[in-house]
């Protein structure tokens, strides 16, 4: 099933260095799956390294076994070219190797200090912890990476760019050789993201291998010296970036060629089917009023923190506005509760897919209907056939591959568990669809899937609105562009005004 | 189907109870004859009626540590008032132990629900309430067998086509509530609640509400058991059904219940139940000391929790194609 043909190995063109981190015919078996199939990865100090590959390609699976979280089945770990077992993470923590994570795995509770130095802190009398050593440490790491973070504060006051320096400064204090970052600027605003590049330029200068995994082509050329590309768990090519474009990484990743990114619309807005006017909270947001149209993609655009998802969540019922109001086909509603946002015809899939989009112990069909059971049952008894049906009707539609819609959802892909999703929501029936950040953390081949699905919903007359932070996606897919900063709207753009660059000034105020 | 079936929790438990049975007829033949076996069915009612209601709770990833108090409540209510208005017909006295174990359960489920108090902590503190207004309304005295009145004492003993009632009410609380949490709106609410709040929010699902309605049910079924466990038992005092509430919790984790929520079905509570039952009711016969008895109930416990977790180990992603068509 796996083509072999294109899979190019050119070791001779990588740096002739010393490796400081290798894995060599790694393989990797779980009931049922093999995640990896014999894979090399080698990394160089002061060298970045981009891991490229879909979702489900392995990389997690290679961070994992780096980190010593899992072990391989197959082949080895070579550190300084010695095979080396990472039986557990201190073992790789304790040969040099650290790992920022996507969603940083730090402690909210403890100070910067703590989480900075957990398992390591300097010791004092009696082998207690120094706490006036640690402090001066963990502030002489922060301004050492030029992060204004006071090390006595606790992490959950922190943002989450923050937070990332933070998890750096943890990288840099039990003295790393290798630091992996995983989709480090997945959730950083523009500024936050170029602070992160020169604090990568500065590691890289300090000597340390830097295995840099994320989706971003523009950062990858950008901030990396050497490729390695993963494709179903097996290695497809590795060489420097310099000798490849990006339409060959994407070719090596998919497998094939993507050439049209966004789809073409026609763009023929019918009637006005939402309105919301002077929409506020005392807190997240005030004076948000615009028109929606069916058949309409309407962007919403912004920094991290401008308050679109939480204009979302209040227009959804979940949380309550303190005024405004809000017109469906220009009847007024009131909605005071997600079911409520349900009944309207309004739905919201949240950015946050895997915490707040499936169940993941139940079957797919209960899934699919979850949302709309008061349409399949009387006096609260459910109709099991029409139940089935429908479910069966929606996962047909989005091409869902199961054996069986009695599959628990957690069993499935992560691409089948977001069809499921997509399923639920459609299965309403809906007039507003929200979509927020629909493709944030979704390979390049899914991203297309994603858009051309979003444009035959707007062609079938759905009105959409799209919370994208992706200014490609945001210019490719919509009609119109509501820029939101600082919790009002900054600007509203459509037709020659879409540009990037007003985009960013509306957005950041300038 | 079929192949389900065999390979899930339930099937396991039915095995484990095949296995015990066995064990124990080696020792005590008399104890699997039918006869002993519907004794030991009825003796286990209670024990199944407030696992169903436990396991409802549990599966909106909250606990209630309240049923048993709120049978000594109920029980004792219901005694005192057949005391004090001795003809009062037994369709009477149920729908008051019913009613008097919903509202003991609604008061749980408003304080879960609109003042966010972990489940946890309200049901201890409602625990020793009613513990307390037990003794409050008894003056800590006991209700003995003469004087309650004769048909309060006979209802759940009255045989019907060869079972007692006790044991008809729990075969008919499977059966309804079998039918509910499968067949209805409020049944999946249960399982969505608990098996990812945020995703049961987001669907139109008040989580908060669900979660109380199952504290309501817990509380009536408690309620129910409170009147005929002090039928059955003929006596009602302060510290009626102590620590049972540990028991329930038992039958349902022995039964595959979750305590993370989500996962768990009528069947398992039942089996749970059941297999609970057996043991305490053989142990005696099979002779081993009361001191042993214990140990062999928790290690019975920590035995199913442990396969429980295995089960539950995430078998990895399905990512290949083949191997999801395959499922």
């Amino acid at each position: 099933m796996l083509k072999q043909t294109d899979k190019v190995v050119p070791s001779e063109k990588l740096p002739t260095g010393h490796a400081v981190l290798a894995l060599k015919g790694v393989t990797k078996t779980f009931p049922g799956v093999k995640a990896l199939s014999d894979v090399s990865l080698t990394l160089y100090p002061g060298t970045v390294t981009a891991l490229i590959g879909e979702n489900g390609a392995g990389k997690s699976t290679v961070v994992k076994i780096l980190t010593g979280i899992y072990q391989p089945d197959g082949g080895a770990i070579l550190v300084d070219a010695n095979p080396t077992v990472f039986s557990v993470p201190q073992a790789a923590a304790d040969n040099g190797v650290t790992a920022i994570h996507q969603e940083t795995v730090l402690f909210d509770e403890l100070s910067v200090a703590e989480n900075i130095f957990l398992g390591h802190a300097p010791r004092g009398s009696f082998g207690l912890i120094d706490v006036k050593t640690m402090m001066s440490k963990a502030r002489a790491l922060l301004d050492g990476i030029g992060a204004q973070i006071d090390p006595e504060h606790k992490l959950k006051d922190l943002g989450i760019a923050n937070k990332h320096l933070v998890a750096i400064a943890r990288a840099l204090s039990i003295d790393a050789r290798v630091v992996i970052m995983d989709e480090p600027t997945a959730a950083l605003s523009h500024k936050e993201i170029e602070e992160l590049y020169a604090l990568v330029e500065s590691l890289k200068a300090q000597g340390k291998a830097i295995l840099f995994i994320s989706h971003k082509f523009d950062e990858i050329f950008r901030i990396a010296d050497n490729y390695t590309v993963f494709r179903d768990g097996q290695l497809i090519g590795d060489g420097a970036i310099k000798d490849v474009s990006e339409a060959d990484l994407v070719k090596m990743m998919v497998g094939r060629d993507v050439s049209q990114i966004f789809p073409q619309r026609t763009r023929q807005p019918g009637k006005a089917v939402l309105k919301v006017q002077d929409y506020a909270h005392p807190t997240e947001f005030d004076g948000i009023g615009f028109e929606l149209r069916k058949g309409e993609i309407l962007g919403f655009y912004g920094l991290v923190g401008a308050g679109r998802s939480e204009f979302m969540q209040s227009l959804f019922g979940i949380t309550r506005p303190s005024a405004g109001s809000v017109e469906i086909e220009g009847a007024p509603v009131q909605i005071k509760s997600p079911a409520d946002a349900v009944a309207n015809g309004i739905v919201y899939v949240p950015e946050d897919r895997g915490q707040q989009g499936a169940i993941l112990d139940l079957p797919i069909f209960q899934n699919v209907t979850l949302p709309s059971l008061g349409r399949i049952s009387g006096n609260g008894f459910l109709r099991l056939a029409e139940e089935f049906k429908l479910a069966r009707e929606y996962t047909e539609r989005l091409d869902l591959r199961a054996a069986s819609l009695d599959t628990h959802v957690g069993n499935l892909s992560g691409g089948n568990q977001q069809k499921v999703v997509i399923a639920k929501w459609l299965a309403t029936q809906p007039k507003v669809i929200i979509l927020d950040e629909p493709t944030k953390g979704v390979d390049i081949g899914s991203k297309a899937a994603v858009h051309e699905f979003m444009a035959e919903l707007a062609a079938q007359g759905l009105a959409i609105i799209m919370v994208s932070s992706e200014i490609p996606e945001v210019l490719g897919m919509s009609d119109r562009v509501i820029v939101m900063r600082e919790g009002r709207m900054a600007a509203e753009l459509s037709g020659d005004d879409l540009q990037p660059e007003t985009l960013v000034r509306h957005a950041a105020g300038i | 189907m079929l192949k389900r079936f065999i390979t899930s929790r339930e099937a396991l438990l039915v095995g484990a109870i095949a296995v015990l049975l066995v064990l124990i007829s080696f020792r005590f033949p008399a104890f699997v004859t039918p006869g002993n076996l519907a004794s030991v069915f009825n003796d286990t009612s209670p024990l199944i009626l407030l696992a169903i209601g436990q396991m409802i709770v549990i599966l909106t990833k909250c606990i209630d540590l309240s049923v048993a108090a709120n049978l000594a409540l109920t029980g004792m209510v219901v005694s005192m008032v057949n005391v004090a208005a001795p003809g009062l017909p037994i369709v009477v006295i149920l729908m008051i132990a019913i009613g008097l174990g919903t509202v003991l359960g609604m008061f749980n489920g408003i304080l879960v629900w609109k003042l966010r108090i972990p489940p946890i902590v309200v049901t201890l503190g409602t625990m020793t309430i009613f513990r307390g207004l037990v003794f409050l309304i008894s003056g800590g005295k006991w209700v003995n067998s003469h004087e309650m009145s004769p048909a309060f004492k006979a209802y759940p003993r009255a045989e019907l086509l060869g079972l007692p009632v006790l044991s008809w009410i729990a075969i008919i609380a499977v059966i309804v509530f079998s039918v509910v949490m499968t067949r209805t709106t409020l049944g999946r609410a249960f399982y969505a609640a608990g098996g990812n709040p945020h995703a049961a929010t987001y669907a139109g699902i008040n989580v908060g509400k669900t979660q109380f309605w199952a504290f309501t049910i817990s509380g009536a079924l408690a309620g129910l058991a409170g009147y005929l466990w002090v039928s059955r038992f003929a006596v009602a005092y302060v510290d009626i059904a102590g620590g049972f509430e540990l028991d329930v919790v038992a039958a349902c984790v022995i039964g595959g219940v979750s305590i993370m929520g989500g996962i768990g079905t009528v069947a398992g509570a039942l089996l749970g139940a059941l297999f609970l039952g057996i043991i305490k009711n053989a142990l005696p016969v099979v002779d081993i000391s009361p001191f042993w008895q214990l140990a062999i109930s928790g290690g019975a416990i920590i035995i199913a929790v442990a396969l429980n977790a295995q089960a539950n180990r995430t078998k990895g992603r399905i990512i290949l194609k083949q191997a999801e068509q395959a499922t």
